[in-house]
């Protein structure tokens, strides 16, 4: 399966995905630029992604400890989640996500 | 002015476990530590970002949060008395004629030490900037992240963002003085004291707050004087608030921040250090932790600890050259358990 992910040049990138991975960790693992500072624990909000939106509405909604966190970035936007929090799957095949400048390190 | 200045056998910059551990494996060699950490308190990204996490790869712990671990490895060290000083960044680091350094803080104190141990993780915890066009030059006068001094905020048009306590207390402690007051936040959901939600709704019920949903869009003003905030509301419509001072809470992050300027060797934000020592380019200043590379390197607690007793074995060379060592365990030795207060 893959993810399709937009940087912060505009650049776009395929990246082949696992089952169970959560998108922060694919994203670098392919060794693009993400901060994800806490490395998942859903505590620092600088692994945020702005969601396509034939995407956003297929996720899991956020939890409220991940809303929490969103609170903690600046530039929010309707559709921006925490790639940490996202595992993928096979209904996530394709997905498409865009890096949020608050991510960047 | 007179300069305050501390001489002691190592100074480790950064209080997380890495940094606390080594004042363990440095103490059994008989080296003191001072030790300068940018937060109010010990434990770094274990006490500032996930305090209640668990974390389950420490050895001989199935399970332990990043409190409990930060408050049993200050248990473990207290034999050796570690002096801390918070709320202080590490501004530079200079070698001395005799090889010892010279380590200066933002506030103006001096360390003298014969080594020097960065553990600084991530880097030094900063509050995050909204990455609105033009903010940094308001920074100091009209831009604030956090209130030194409340007479700052006296008959201002005050602007508040954010959703947490820090947002919140600080509505409400400075609404009285203010000229006005008005908090923005994304969401109608606050993570922070019931108390202090009701008492701020209170407020906008009565006309003494203004309270929107939104975010900062574009910022107003001439040289550092703020005038004027453009809000961003939930609905899509922008608003103008006349504003001098504003106050962004949007929590911490972390940058490498001074360290880069200490003539280092470094590989992608992080020190090259090798792996018999862990010592840097620049000998008597060793890496230790997340702030360290080497070839294999793993970015995990134990390592660092790992990192923290080959470090200190280095340190004590440095220190006494001409002292013979003998490896010793805390389990036989007597020496060590004397050390260590047993009784």
């Amino acid at each position: 399966m893959k993810i399709i992910v937009t940087d912060y040049d505009g650049k776009i990138h395929e990246l082949e995905a696992m089952e169970g991975w959560r998108v922060m960790e694919v994203i670098r693992d392919w060794g693009l630029d993400m901060k994800a500072e806490c490395g998942g624990a859903c505590a620092c909000a600088t692994c945020e992604v702005y969601v396509d939106d034939e995407w956003f509405k297929k996720l899991k909604p956020a939890s409220e400890e991940e809303e929490n966190m969103l609170d903690q970035v600046p530039d929010v936007e309707a559709n921006s989640r925490l790639s940490c929090q996202i595992l993928m799957s096979e209904e996530l095949d394709g997905l498409k996500v865009t890096l949020a400048s608050n991510s960047k390190s | 002015m007179t300069v305050k200045e501390i001489s002691t056998d190592v100074i480790i910059i950064g209080a997380g476990p890495v940094g606390l551990f080594a004042v363990f494996e440095l103490g059994l060699l008989d080296l003191k530590c001072h030790l300068i950490d940018i937060l109010d308190r010990p434990g770094g990204q274990c006490a500032e970002l996930y305090p209640e996490k668990p974390i389950y790869d420490i050895p001989g712990f199935p399970v332990v949060s990043g409190q409990e671990l930060t408050d049993n490895l200050l248990k473990q060290i207290e034999p050796f008395s570690p002096q801390f000083h918070y709320n202080r960044m590490v501004e530079s680091v200079e070698k001395l004629d005799d090889d010892s350094f010279k380590v200066i803080t933002d506030e103006g104190e001096v360390f003298l030490a014969p080594v020097v141990v960065i553990a600084a993780g991530g880097g030094s915890f900063q509050p995050k900037r909204p990455p609105v066009e033009g903010i940094e030059a308001f920074e100091g006068k009209s831009v604030h992240y956090s209130v030194r001094r409340m007479d700052d905020f006296k008959d201002q048009d005050v602007l508040i963002v954010g959703g947490g306590d820090s947002a919140l207390d600080w509505v409400l402690n400075l609404q009285p003085i203010a000229k006005s007051m008005t908090l923005v936040h994304r969401r109608d959901v606050f993570r922070a004291a019931p108390a202090s939600v009701k008492e701020m709704h209170a407020l906008a019920d009565a006309g003494k707050i203004n309270f929107h949903l939104g975010q900062i869009a574009s910022l107003e003003g001439e040289g550092d004087q703020l005038s004027n905030v453009v809000i961003k509301t939930k609905a899509g419509e922008n608003i103008n608030v006349p504003t001098t001072r504003l106050l962004p809470f949007f929590g911490l992050t972390m940058k490498l921040g001074p360290v880069e300027n200490w003539g280092l060797e470094l590989n992608d934000n992080l020190i090259s250090v090798d792996t018999e020592k862990f010592e840097t380019s620049i000998k008597g200043i060793f890496a230790i932790g997340d702030i360290n590379h080497y070839a294999g390197k793993l970015k995990l607690i134990l390592s660092g600890f790992h990192e923290g007793a080959l470090m200190a074995q280095a340190a004590k060379k440095i220190i006494s050259p001409d002292e013979r060592m003998v490896f010793q365990y805390t389990t036989s030795s007597t020496k060590l358990q004397k050390k260590l207060g047993v009784k």
